[in-house]
């Protein structure tokens, strides 16, 4: 009897420690699996042509649904901003209508795996073009341009870059500021979120000493914002904001490099500004700064 | 100069979105649910057969669900499915699916200890009646189970309901969403609005949690009550 349990006892021991080893393989495979089909161009989720999008008869277009004034839903639940402006107006150009889109709406860290997945067509989500996204979608002209900023309390203001060091530096996840303090300023403790709205609320919370994200979001916020002001206006490269889509979706590329140039003659993107930006920056911004036309960076 | 926010919560649609973006979090909670319920009985069941074997690739299959984070297995089953097999599923279906392989692991667990808490003898008596296992089982064995369940299984709903807030990483817009997107389309009207939107989700998620554990402490009562009049 005793000897039997014990011979049991050691028995399930060892299974056990054999489930564990093959819980461990399976988990390996799984993750050796992705990493590695994740690199490779051919993937099964081809992205739709421009042809077989005009036959549906309507585009998806990916936008933000809480990065007011780029793309936000105000509170009849429609979604307005930028970037829809001009989602509305590529529906308009490319199918008759601009309510042919549909609008999916997507987080800045999940931009990447929809166009990868072949869920949208387009990624009008305040996109901006980096060396390391390129190699995984295709962006067509910007039309719009950005650096960083960095809002802080003006009782503790922050206006360069060092002084953040041995500080916390709120940033969200996926953005090109986690990016750019990462690699440039890698002794900053970064505090990271996954929404904007989270990083807002921990900067007002005083769960970090500053925020730094594109200087667009930053300086529209602080207009708002009593008592904080943005001490960095302009930091690391000017980056360009940009439609993206499926990589290796030429198509459809090109025609939204068309469309971006031919807006230029009627200055679109400074209507765009109009109508959806001048109310959050006011006069102190000069549009000049931040639109672009036609695709040109002067 | 600047209003207290509360009116936000009521602004336009807002409430009604909120609502929405509730029955949103409750259909993938109750659907899911439903269907581990159905599928973790079976799942218990089959974790107390003697075939080594067959326990094992139920060993497995527990332990990969309580290791893998769920936000994992939405985005493998999302973007992986439609990346490496060109399956298109919808957010919400990917929810339902993921919440459920998740439910039916855990419910398949409390089953089967149920099962293992229930008594000898009751098997035996049934036995020497003259009932054959599938008699045995649907009579005497499940519904002894089913009371001991009910605590566990009621938590496991309301950890589910809470858990829908990761669906929005794969495009589903729930109820946490909605207010996130409230306080964002109004963060230059009224910055302070985030404090009433989240409290107005605090309370509904408690209204619809709460209802669930005071019935399942209900039917606890009843059921016990009616098997000591037997």
């Amino acid at each position: 009897m005793i000897s039997k349990g014990k011979k049991m006892k050691h028995k399930t021991l060892k299974k056990r420690f054999i489930g564990i080893l093959l819980i461990a393989g399976i988990a390996a495979g799984i993750l050796a699996g992705c990493g590695s089909s994740s690199n490779t161009a051919d993937t099964k989720a081809k992205a739709r042509t421009l042809e077989e999008i005009k036959k549906s008869g309507t585009v998806k277009i990916g936008v933000f649904s809480d990065k007011n004034p780029f793309g936000y839903v105000d509170e009849h639940g429609e979604v307005q901003g930028y970037d829809v402006y001009f989602a509305k107006r590529i529906a308009k150009d490319l199918l008759g209508s601009e309510d042919d889109v549909e609008f999916i709406y997507v987080e800045a860290a999940n931009r990447v795996e929809y166009l990868k997945a072949g869920k949208v067509d387009i990624i009008l989500a305040n996109f901006t073009v980096t060396d390391e996204r390129k190699e995984q979608v295709d962006f067509a002209l910007p039309y719009m341009k950005v650096a960083l900023g960095v809002v802080s309390p003006e009782e503790s203001l922050v206006t360069d870059a060092e002084e953040l060091k041995g500080k916390k530096l709120i940033v969200v996840k996926g953005t090109t500021a986690e990016t750019y303090f990462t690699e440039k300023y890698p002794d900053i403790t970064l505090v990271k979120f996954d929404e904007y709205q989270e990083a807002y609320d921990a900067l007002l919370d005083g769960r970090g000493d500053a925020f730094s994200t594109d200087n667009t979001e930053v300086l529209a916020w602080a207009i708002r914002n009593k008592g904080y002001t943005v001490g960095i206006e302009s930091l690391g490269s000017l980056d360009t904001i940009a439609p993206a889509v499926q990589k290796g979706n030429t198509e459809l590329l090109n025609w939204l490099n068309e469309e971006i140039k031919s807006l230029a003659a009627e200055e679109f993107f400074h209507a765009d500004y109009e109508a959806t930006l001048k109310k959050v920056y006011g006069d102190s911004v000069d549009p000049d700064n931040l639109v672009v036309e036609g695709g040109n960076i002067e | 100069m600047q209003n207290m926010g509360i009116e936000v919560v009521f602004k336009g649609n807002n409430f009604i979105r909120l609502l929405e973006g509730l029955w949103v979090t409750l259909r993938i909670a109750l659907i899911a649910m439903m269907l581990s319920i159905l599928l973790g009985f079976f799942l218990g069941m089959i974790m107390n057969v003697r075939n080594k074997g067959i326990r094992a690739v139920c060993r497995i299959y527990l332990e990969i669900v309580r290791i893998m984070p769920q936000l994992v297995l939405l985005f493998l089953v999302y973007f992986g499915a439609a990346k490496h097999m060109g399956i298109n599923l919808s957010g919400e279906n990917v929810a339902i699916i993921v919440f459920t392989f998740w439910g039916t692991a855990e419910m398949g667990d409390l089953v089967r200890s149920a099962l293992i808490a229930i008594p000898k003898h009751q098997y035996e008596s049934g036995y020497a009646l003259g009932m054959t296992k599938l008699q045995v089982y649907l009579y005497i064995i499940l519904p002894q189970t089913f009371r001991r369940l009910l605590p566990s299984a009621i938590s496991l709903l309301t950890r589910m309901i809470k858990t829908t807030s990761l669906v929005v990483l794969i495009g589903v817009v729930e109820m946490v969403k909605v207010g996130k997107q409230i306080i964002d389309a109004s963060r230059y009207t009224s910055p302070k609005a985030a404090l009433w939107v989240y409290g107005m989700i605090f309370l509904l998620y408690f209204f619809i949690c709460f209802p669930f554990s005071r019935l399942s402490a209900m039917l606890e009562r009843r059921f016990s009550n009616g098997f000591q009049k037997k």
